[in-house]
C-alpha cells in the first residue's frame, strides 16, 4: 500500500440473496472476488472510491467444480450411442488453482489447466477467479479464451432472476460487457467438447512464464469422417480490444475439408477480418503477423493429426 | 454513501448488509495458530495487516503487485500474496507466516535445508520461498527439478540465488519423504 484511496468500504454478504440485494442501490456496489486486478489499483492508490462487494462471504459463491452426471460415464463413448452431452460448471469464485487440480476438467476440457498455469504464478492462482477473469474485460484475459472456444455460457444473477448469456456475445466494445450494474456473475457453463474435438492453446508473450499475452489463441476443431471441418472455434486475446471470436475466418472453414488450400483461405480472411490493436506490450503489425502464424500452425498441426 | 438498501427490497430477496469503513473495523486473524484482534480500515491488505498491525514481519512488502512473492503467507494451506487480498477477508481462515514454521525452536525442515544449502544472499525473498517450498512439497512431496522451478515461479530471487535454492527444495522433500511429519 505505497498510496491509498481513503473512501473505500467494504459490504460482506452472507448469501447470494444479500449480495443481489446489495447491488440494488445506488451506485451498485464494485463485486470483489479474487482482487488480483482490483487489489492492484488499490495498492497503486488507483482505485476509484466507493463500496465494494466482497464475494467470498457467500457460500453459494464457493459451490465446488460440477460435472454434469453424463459426463462421467466416458465408457459408452465410441460405442455407437449418443454422446453425453455433458457440462462442467464453474461457479464464482472457482480459481485457477482449482481447475488446475481438478483432474476430470482436465481430462474433458484441457485448454483450461494450459490456460490457468499461464496466468500469474501460484499465488495468483490460488485467489483468482474465472469469472473474474470475464467480468474484468481485459483484451489480454488469458482465461476467457477457452472458454469461449469452449462455447461457455455466463450465468448472470440479479434480484429479478438468472439469465444466461454465450460468453461469445459478452463483449461489445473495451472492457463493454452484457453484465448490468445490478447483475452477478454466479457461473460458467461449459460444454463438453464432441470426442475427438481438437484443440489448441498458445499464448505469446515477452517472456515464456510470468507475462502478459502479446497474442494468445484457443483454438478448437472438430472434424468428420472425410476430414470436413464440421465446427471450428478461433479465440485470440490481446489483439483486439476485447477478447475476440473470428467468426468470419469460422465460417470460411466450416463445412471446408482440412488441407493446404483451405489453411492459406484462412490465413488471408484473418488477416483482413483482424485490426489489432497497438499498446505497451506491442505493435499491430507484429500482432497480426503472430496471429496469422499462430492459426497457421493450428491447422498445420490439426492436418497432420 | 453506503445507505443500506433495507426497506427497498423484499424479504425473501435478502436485505442488504450495512457496508464497513471507510472508518476502522473490528477484525479477527488466526495467525499460526494465535488469534490476533485488531482495528483497521477495510481497504488494509493482510500484508499490512500482519506488519503494521501486529509483529509478524516475516512477510515482505517488496512490488505490492502481486508479482513477486515477497508477501506470500499460507491461508488455508495454500499459498497467497497477502498483498493482493483485504485482511478483513482472511478472517476465520488459518493464516501461516514464516514465523510459524518452526516449532519449539526446532527449524522446520524446509528451513532446515536452506541454511544447508545456502539457499540466500540478501534473505529478502527467503520467507516466500520457504512458504512457497512447504506448500508445494505438501501437495507434491517429490517434485522434479521442472516442477520445482514451475511452484516457485511466483517468488523472485533478485540476488538470483535459485540454483542452491532448488537445491534446498531437493534436499528437503528427500528429508521430509524419509520422516514425514505428523
Amino acid at each position: 500500500m505505497k498510496s491509498s484511496i481513503a473512501d473505500f468500504a467494504v459490504i460482506s454478504p452472507r448469501t447470494l440473496a444479500e449480495a443481489l440485494a446489495s447491488l440494488r442501490q445506488t451506485p451498485p456496489p464494485v463485486p470483489l472476488a479474487g482482487g488480483t486486478d482490483i487489489m492492484v489499483l488499490l495498492n497503486a492508490g488507483q482505485l476509484e472510491p466507493g463500496v465494494y462487494l466482497n464475494l467470498y462471504s457467500v457460500p453459494e459463491l464457493r459451490r465446488p467444480i460440477e460435472v454434469s452426471a453424463g459426463v462421467r460415464d466416458a465408457g459408452t463413448w465410441g460405442a455407437g450411442g449418443a454422446d453425453p452431452p455433458g457440462e462442467v460448471r464453474l461457479s464464482a469464485l472457482t480459481t485457477y488453482a482449482d481447475v488446475r487440480r481438478h483432474a476430470e476438467v482436465r481430462r474433458l476440457l484441457p485448454m483450461l489447466p494450459l490456460a490457468a498455469r499461464e496466468i500469474g504464478a501460484v499465488q495468483i492462482q490460488s485467489r483468482a477467479t474465472w469469472a473474474g477473469n470475464i467480468a474484468n474485460a481485459s483484451p489480454a484475459a488469458d482465461g476467457v479464451p477457452p472458454l469461449m472456444a469452449y462455447d461457455a455460457t455466463v450465468e448472470l444473477s440479479s434480484a429479478a432472476g438468472v439469465r444466461q448469456v454465450a460468453l461469445s456475445e459478452f463483449y461489445s466494445g473495451y472492457k463493454q460487457t452484457a453484465r448490468r450494474p445490478d447483475e452477478l456473475i454466479t457461473g460458467i457453463r461449459i460444454p463438453v467438447p464432441a470426442p475427438g474435438s481438437i484443440d489448441y492453446f498458445r499464448k505469446v508473450g515477452t517472456r515464456k512464464f510470468q507475462a502478459i499475452s502479446k497474442v494468445l489463441l484457443a483454438g478448437l476443431v472438430e472434424l468428420g469422417g472425410s476430414r470436413e471441418i464440421r465446427k471450428i472455434r478461433l479465440v485470440f486475446a490481446s489483439v483486439m480490444p476485447f477478447t475476440y471470436r473470428a467468426r468470419k475466418t469460422e465460417s470460411v472453414l466450416e463445412g471446408r475439408r482440412l488441407e493446404p488450400g483451405a489453411v492459406s483461405l484462412a490465413v488471408e480472411t484473418l488477416r483482413t477480418e483482424l485490426k489489432p490493436i497497438d499498446d505497451i506490450r506491442s505493435t499491430a503489425r507484429y500482432r497480426l503477423k503472430v496471429a496469422c502464424n499462430l492459426l497457421e500452425e493450428f491447422l498445420g498441426t490439426t492436418m497432420g493429426c | 454513501m453506503a445507505a443500506a438498501g433495507a426497506g427497498r427490497v423484499s424479504a425473501e430477496a435478502g436485505e442488504a448488509p450495512e457496508a464497513l469503513g471507510p472508518g476502522p473495523v473490528p477484525c479477527a486473524l488466526s495467525v499460526n495458530g494465535r488469534e490476533v484482534r485488531i482495528e483497521i480500515e477495510p481497504r488494509v491488505t493482510l500484508l499490512r495487516a500482519l506488519r503494521h498491525y501486529s509483529d509478524y514481519t516475516g512477510p515482505k512488502e517488496i512490488c505490492d503487485r502481486g508479482a513477486c512473492g515477497g508477501c506470500t503467507v499460507l491461508l488455508d494451506g495454500k499459498p497467497v500474496a497477502s498483498c493482493m487480498m483485504l485482511a478483513l477477508d482472511a478472517q476465520g481462515r488459518p493464516i501461516t507466516t514464516v514465523e510459524g514454521l518452526a516449532r519449539d525452536g526446532k527449524l522446520h525442515p524446509v528451513q532446515e535445508a536452506f541454511k544447508t544449502c545456502d539457499a540466500y544472499q540478501c534473505g529478502y525473498c527467503t520467507p516466500g520461498m520457504l512458504l512457497s517450498t512447504v506448500a508445494l512439497l505438501k501437495e507434491n512431496p517429490a517434485p522434479s527439478l521442472d516442477e520445482i522451478k514451475r511452484g516457485l515461479e511466483g517468488n523472485l530471487c533478485r540476488c538470483a540465488a535459485y540454483n542452491h535454492i532448488f537445491d534446498a527444495v531437493q534436499m528437503a522433500a528427500k528429508k521430509m519423504s524419509a520422516s514425514p511429519a505428523k
